[in-house]
Parts: C-alpha cells; sequence; structure tokens
C-alpha cells in the first residue's frame, strides 16, 4: 500500500511536480515568534472559499432577475432541502468575513507588519478589505425584498452625492433612473462576475508577497532558530478555522435571516438600514447636514482609505516589539471606540418597527386562512390544545387527520362535552362560547399533515388580530381572503392604500377621516389594535 | 550515557506532537467538509418539498356530454415550476358511455404525440400522423400507437366532472 502511494506520487512528481510543490509551500520556515495571533489571514481565506461554496450552491436555484429573484430565494427556503441553512451559512459568512478580515489587518497594524518591505503586501490587504465590502454592498440587493431595495436606494443616492464622479457613479450603477433592473443586473454581475475573480487574484498576489518576503519576524527572532510551517502553524489555522466555522455554523443554524416582503418601490414608509459594519457610516452621515452631507458620505471615507493606504509611509521607523508599539494600539483602541459609539448610536436610534414584519423566509400558508379560521390558531394556542393533540401522542388523536372524516358540528359537540360524543375520551370540555367553538372547529378543518408546521408557525399577532376581528364582527361589512361581506371595502391590500396610523385613527372616528362611512367607531385597547392593525397589514392583496 | 537517552525520547516526543498535529489537521478538516459537504448535498439531490400539487380541475357539467358522441374539452389548469406558477392550457377528449360513466382520454396519440381527432362517420379516433385508430374505449385498433390512449383521473362532484391527472395507459398492444 505504502509503495504504491509511493510510486503515485512519485509519478505525479516527475509529471507534474506537484507534490514538491506542496512540500516546498509547507515547509516554509517561520520565525520562532510564529503563532496563534497569526492565523487570521488563514481564517479569511478560508471564508472566502466557504462564500464561493455556498454562493454557487444558491446560484444553482436563484433567478438573478427582480421580483424573480424574490421568489426563487422564497423557493431556496421554503421548499429546497437544506437550502435556509445554506442560505443562512452565506448570510452570516459575510458578516464572519468582514470581521476576521478587519481583525487580520488590525493583527498587521499593531504587530506593524506592514514596514519595508511589505508596503505592498498592506495596500493588497486593503484592497482586499475594499472588496469585501463591495460583496456585502451588492450581495444586499440580491434577495430583492424591501429591506434590499430601500437599503440600496440609499446606497446609489450615496455614490450619486460624489464631488464630480456622481452623476457617472449613478450611470455605472445602472441608477441614474432610480433603482431599477439595470441596477439589479449590476450589483448581481459585479457580485459574481467581477469581484470572485478579481478576489482570486489578489489573493494570490497578497500570498506570492508573504512567501516572497517571509513572514513578519519579531525583534529578537534572528538569535532563534526558524521554524517550518508544516504541521504546528498549520494546526493553529486549521484549528482557528475550525472555531470560525463552529460559530458560523451555529449562526446559520440558530439564527434565522428573514426575508422581508417583495420590494416595493411605492412603500414610502419604509425606513432602511444599512447591515451592521456600515452602521458607523450611516451614523457618521448624520453629523452632516445640507451642503456638508459630501463630507460624510465621500470625503471622510475616501480620506479614511487613503490614510490606510499610506499607513506603511507614514510609519518608515524599526521593527519593534509589539507591546511597545503604543501609538499604534492607541489608534486601534481609538478606532474601535469610535465605530462601537458610531454604531451603539445608530442601533439606539433604530425605530421599532410600526407594523410587525412577516417572515416571508417561512412557509406562510396561515396568510390565505379566512379570520374566523386564524382566530381559531389563537383559541388553539390558548386552550394548549397541542399538549395533548401532537403527531404520535398517546393522550389524544394527531388533529392534522381530523378533517378528513369528522365535521365542524361533530367537533363543537366534541368540544362541549367530549366523553358524550367519544366514550372513555378524558378530554376536559372545552370551555369557549359558541363563536370561538365555530372558530376553533372552522381552524381544524383547514389543518392537514402538509401545513400543520406553517399553521403552527404562524404569528401570533396574525392570531391575536383576528380574535379582535372576530370579537369585532367586521365580517359583517368586510371582506378578508374571500370571506364576509362587501358593504365596506375589502381589506386585502389595505397596505397599499393606507398607512397605519390613518388605519389607527380611523377606528377611532371613521367618519372623520372618510366622510359619509357608515363604518361604527371602536375603542379598542392598545393591545388589540395593535395587532389587529398589523393583521389587516399582512394580508395578501 | 544520558544524551544518548535523551536524544531518542526528545524525538518521539516530537513525533507524538508532530502526529497529534497531523491527526488534528485531518480531523478538523474532515468535519469541516462534512458540515459543508452533506448539506450540500442534501440541497443538490433530495427532492424539494412539493409546493401544492393542484389537483382537480372542473370540466363542465355532466350533462353537456352525450353518450357515444366524444368531445373535446379545453381546461387551465396551473403547475408549480420551482418558483413559478404556470397556468397551461390542457384539453381531454371526453367519451360519456351509456351506463352513464365517463371517460377522459389525454390529447396526445400515444405513438409520437400527435393531436388525435374524433372521426364521426367511422366512429373512431383517428391520429393524422401515422394513421393510428383507436376505438371509443381507447383501445388501438391499428397503426402504430403502441398503446391505448392516456387517461385522465376523473370523478364526479355535484354533477360536474372533474380531471385529475393524466395517467400513461401502461399495457402495450397485444
Amino acid at each position: 500500500m505504502r509503495r504504491q502511494v509511493e510510486s503515485v506520487v512519485a509519478w505525479l512528481e516527475d509529471r507534474t511536480g506537484l507534490p514538491g510543490a506542496v512540500a516546498h509551500f509547507l515547509d516554509e520556515k517561520i520565525p520562532a515568534s510564529g503563532g496563534w495571533h497569526q492565523v487570521f489571514g488563514s481564517v479569511a481565506m478560508f471564508l472566502f472559499l466557504t462564500q464561493a461554496f455556498t454562493g454557487i450552491l444558491l446560484a444553482f436555484n436563484y433567478a438573478p432577475t427582480p421580483g424573480e429573484a424574490y421568489n426563487s430565494l422564497r423557493y431556496i427556503l421554503t421548499e429546497v432541502t437544506g437550502g435556509r441553512l445554506i442560505r443562512g451559512l452565506h448570510h452570516w459568512g459575510a458578516s464572519m468575513m468582514i470581521v476576521v478580515v478587519v481583525l487580520h489587518g488590525v493583527q498587521v497594524f499593531v504587530f506593524g507588519a506592514y514596514k519595508k518591505p511589505r508596503e505592498t503586501t498592506w495596500i493588497l490587504g486593503v484592497t482586499l478589505l475594499l472588496l469585501t465590502l463591495a460583496y456585502g454592498l451588492t450581495g444586499y440587493l440580491l434577495p430583492w425584498d424591501n429591506r434590499a431595495y430601500w437599503g440600496t436606494v440609499v446606497t446609489t443616492k450615496i455614490a450619486a452625492s460624489a464631488p464630480l464622479a456622481g452623476p457617472y457613479m449613478t450611470r455605472l450603477l445602472g441608477a441614474a433612473k432610480g433603482v431599477g433592473v439595470v441596477t439589479f443586473a449590476r450589483f448581481y454581475s459585479v457580485h459574481v462576475l467581477l469581484l470572485p475573480p478579481a478576489t482570486m487574484l489578489l489573493i494570490l498576489a497578497h500570498v506570492y508577497l508573504v512567501r516572497r518576503h517571509g513572514v513578519t519576524p519579531q525583534p529578537g527572532d534572528e538569535a532563534l532558530p526558524k521554524k517550518p510551517f508544516y504541521p504546528g502553524q498549520v494546526f493553529k489555522d486549521t484549528a482557528a478555522i475550525f472555531v470560525a466555522f463552529a460559530i458560523l455554523f451555529t449562526l446559520a443554524v440558530a439564527a434565522k435571516v428573514p426575508l422581508e416582503q417583495l420590494a416595493d418601490p411605492t412603500d414610502t414608509t419604509y425606513i432602511p438600514r444599512p447591515e451592521w459594519y456600515f452602521l458607523f457610516l450611516f451614523q457618521t452621515l448624520k453629523f452632516f447636514q445640507g451642503p456638508l452631507e459630501i463630507v460624510g458620505s465621500t470625503i471622510l471615507p475616501g480620506l479614511a482609505v487613503l490614510a490606510l493606504l499610506a499607513v506603511p509611509f507614514i510609519d518608515r521607523g524599526q521593527m519593534v516589539k509589539v507591546t511597545r508599539r503604543t501609538v499604534a494600539i492607541g489608534f486601534v483602541v481609538l478606532a474601535g471606540i469610535g465605530w462601537s459609539g458610531l454604531t451603539a448610536a445608530a442601533v439606539m436610534s433604530t425605530p421599532h418597527e410600526a407594523v410587525a414584519q412577516v417572515d416571508y423566509s417561512a412557509p406562510t400558508e396561515w396568510i390565505q386562512l379566512s379570520p374566523e379560521e386564524m382566530a381559531g390558531i389563537a383559541y388553539f394556542r390558548d386552550e394548549n390544545c397541542a399538549g395533548c393533540h401532537f403527531a404520535g401522542s398517546s393522550l389524544g388523536p394527531d388533529l392534522t387527520r381530523t378533517a378528513v372524516h369528522k365535521d365542524a358540528a361533530w367537533m363543537i359537540r366534541h368540544f362541549k362535552q367530549p366523553a358524550a360524543v367519544r366514550p372513555g375520551s378524558s378530554m376536559p370540555p372545552v370551555a369557549l362560547g359558541d363563536a370561538q367553538l365555530n372558530s376553533l372547529a372552522a381552524f381544524l378543518l383547514k389543518l392537514t399533515p402538509e401545513n400543520a408546521t406553517a399553521l403552527a408557525d404562524a404569528p401570533d399577532f396574525a392570531a391575536r388580530g383576528a380574535v379582535v376581528y372576530q370579537t369585532g364582527h367586521c365580517a359583517a361589512c368586510h371582506m378578508v381572503n374571500g370571506v364576509g361581506m362587501k358593504l365596506g371595502p375589502p381589506l386585502n391590500g389595505l397596505a397599499k392604500r393606507q398607512t397605519q396610523s390613518w388605519v389607527d385613527d380611523h377606528f377611532a372616528n371613521p367618519q372623520k377621516l372618510s366622510p359619509g362611512s357608515i363604518m361604527p367607531p371602536y375603542q379598542f385597547s392598545a393591545e388589540d389594535k395593535k395587532n389587529l392593525t398589523a393583521y389587516l397589514f399582512s394580508l395578501p392583496e | 550515557m544520558e544524551e544518548r537517552e535523551s536524544a531518542p525520547s526528545a524525538a518521539v516526543a516530537g513525533s507524538s506532537r508532530r502526529g497529534f498535529f497531523q491527526v488534528g489537521i485531518c480531523g478538523l478538516g474532515a468535519a469541516i467538509a462534512a458540515a459543508l459537504g452533506l448539506p450540500a448535498l442534501a440541497y443538490l439531490l433530495m427532492p424539494p418539498k412539493s409546493s401544492r400539487q393542484d389537483s382537480w380541475i372542473e370540466i363542465g357539467g355532466l350533462d353537456r356530454f352525450t353518450a357515444g358522441a366524444p368531445l373535446e374539452v379545453a381546461f387551465r389548469r396551473s403547475r408549480a415550476d420551482a418558483w413559478k406558477v404556470v397556468s397551461e392550457k390542457d384539453t381531454a377528449w371526453v367519451v360519456k358511455h351509456a351506463d352513464g360513466g365517463v371517460t377522459a382520454f389525454g390529447p396526445q396519440c400515444t405513438h409520437l404525440g400527435c393531436a388525435y381527432h374524433w372521426d364521426d362517420g367511422r366512429q373512431q379516433f383517428l391520429c393524422p400522423c401515422h394513421s393510428s385508430l383507436f376505438r371509443m374505449d381507447g383501445s388501438v385498433i391499428s397503426g402504430p400507437a403502441p398503446r391505448p390512449l392516456d387517461r385522465y383521473e376523473t370523478k364526479v362532484e355535484n354533477g360536474k366532472l372533474m380531471v385529475g391527472r393524466l395517467q400513461l395507459s401502461g399495457e402495450s398492444r397485444a
């Protein structure tokens, strides 16, 4: 076996030279001081490869045109096996990559590893940081939901405000007439056609320069023998990569990435927020109003990039021990404080969502239910029916299959006196009024094994809102999802026609806002009103 | 004496350290590859959760059909194509039997998929492409057609005829 492997390796060496090249790469001698602080570059490269991998997988099921993009992403999230995980990895991988690239830069900065002869390595590194941010900026538009659309509107407006270059930038981004199909095509092609090969070339050049000049030694290293890159440092790199990957995987599994409504260019109430790593820029912008705005939007960020590029030419002193690089450490600490302060200020000034957001990345069959059925979900939860009735339970039958052979009348009799209809039943009577029992039965009739999970995940505000809708007898005049009367306007599509505050005021005094309306005033509790409005605003058009 | 002893033991310590590193690199690498590779395989190879299969389509009241006079009925059905729902035009040849039962045939000849039609004079289904002939019950009389006409699943609800999926006729010509 061993001899066969050796002969294959020898053959490969003779024909390609590859084993020798790998050995040469792994046997690189690194300074004695090398160690855990030098793992970030490898982790960044690993994350880049992971992003490429998950990105390609997403592209296999993604249609890169507005509208289609949103639907295909929804398809990935709700129907494709593992689609949610792959998207989670790509989404959180982007954030992790920015964190790790910045940490890599901070390490190099603090240690002064950019000094002669490594200035070009540093410049390539800064460029790679900018490319990483460009991925974030362009990838943000690709889900084509409200968040993506309105976030990109801000991005393109900022680009348009650049002195002199503004109009050209706008045209380059395909946003001369606002964010539209051309913008989308440009962002997509930059994200998948331009940036990846550029990144690969730059990484190649970056790593080549690292090899050319060697890993930066620290003062005192000259006296010590060098050590090989493999296996000690490779192990440290792998362990760090593993930790980063474990964090990424946990985030992808545990932290849901929401998908909002399909992008709506007419939704003037939407308040766009950038991704967390751009929040500090967003906050900086607030300090510069009117004609000074370009200072915050382009001049300051531009100067910051220039300053970063110039670092190795400004600090040209001798290498000193990292513990004596107090000025560099001070810079990092100050930048960290400034960044955290701006980000925290931006987070704190984020207004709470006026209307509860529906997460469209999950199946949303509940949206199609009538208010009566929807209210049934609330009663189902209040009465804790699922405590006994769940698939495989010995306490009560699985209700997802009830509708097949029971009707509403049977169910209601059973709710009132469980044992009378089903002898031997240990179920306690359901202590609800007739209208509520009707709701409960209506919901159970809609329940099937296929939609059970989607209905179980129906947001609570919608179920509560539907209860308010039912107790207020709104259906006596209004229609929702095809159920109800047409005395008043149908309520599907209300979100398109009115704002939330209009609807709130309208409940209290309908005639004031729509003269001639026959709707009586309603005095809901604040909670009820919030849930009802949120429910009505979540209805499909 | 001492030196002789310490040199090999240092080598042993060094090689066990080296072995630990190598096992660690391979183990952690394999764990990452598995955590990325297995979901990727599931993503690519597992069938997507099928979205709503819209099953039955009403194509008209039973009284619309007369026994012994096959009628071609056009209807629309929506088909989910991944994230798109496509509305497609479809047709069926509906035959009412003397006993009131109804059969709905798929509109394509089982030979090469041409649209056949009912020949009133001959009382047979005739495919114009290669002259396949079928009886009113869908069985092949002559021509190159290898199997009887395909049938839709059918059911009658409140006097309305509903068609479901098209089922390929299995039996080949005897």
